[in-house]
């Protein structure tokens, strides 16, 4: 899986989010990803990770070993800059 | 009887204050992630048990179901799903961990072996 298809389902599936997929080790399948939402807010760090993972439609479970996943509202995002 | 593996689930998460479901064991954890969530725990010195689900295929995807989380490791802390590695070190990171152990073993004896 190349980082862009996972960027492209992120914000498919999250509209209004910024995000920048790297790959960690090159073999398509260890990623490390930042994403910026709005979708965010309010919400405690694992239901941030469920709505990524569920953005990526089950590609978790199969073509993704590994997401290392850093997530920021827009205004947490801007703070920590 | 059928084997009711939620409910396994279930009572292993209840029973224990703080559960690592990995890969691997403690001593010979099978992967990085569950490598470095083994070594956040013993660094702040509270006792936790773990669950190797690579003895445990049905609860490798049961685990998965159990807290709608696609990823192994996860941890358990006080019969609650924490998280996977990232906010594991997040946590630990901020000291929110730090707190949740606490909190979780105030009144217990944390000298006993896990």
């Amino acid at each position: 899986m190349r980082p862009d298809e996972i960027e492209g389902l992120i914000r498919e599936g999250l509209p209004g989010t910024t995000v920048r997929v790297s790959d960690e080790t090159g073999g398509g399948d260890h990623f490390q990803a930042v994403v910026v939402s709005p979708a965010f807010a309010g919400k405690g760090l694992v239901e941030r990770h469920q709505l990524v993972y569920a953005s990526l439609q089950g590609a978790m479970a199969g073509r993704i070993h590994a997401l290392s996943l850093r997530t920021y509202t827009p205004e947490e995002w801007t703070a920590q800059q | 009887m059928p084997r009711d593996i939620m409910n396994e689930i279930r009572n292993e998460i209840a029973a224990n204050k703080v559960l690592v479901y990995m890969k691997g064991t403690p001593t010979f954890p099978m992967c990085g992630f569950s490598a470095a969530i083994v070594e956040v725990l013993q660094e702040m010195g509270y006792p936790f048990k773990h669950v190797n689900i690579l003895e445990d295929q049905e609860k490798r995807e049961a685990i998965k179901a159990f807290s709608n989380w696609p990823t192994i490791p996860q941890v358990y802390v006080n019969g609650k799903f924490v998280g996977g590695c990232d906010i594991v070190r997040e946590l630990h990171a901020s000291g929110a961990l730090d707190q949740l152990l606490k909190e979780a073993f105030a009144g217990a004896d944390t000298t006993a072996a896990s």
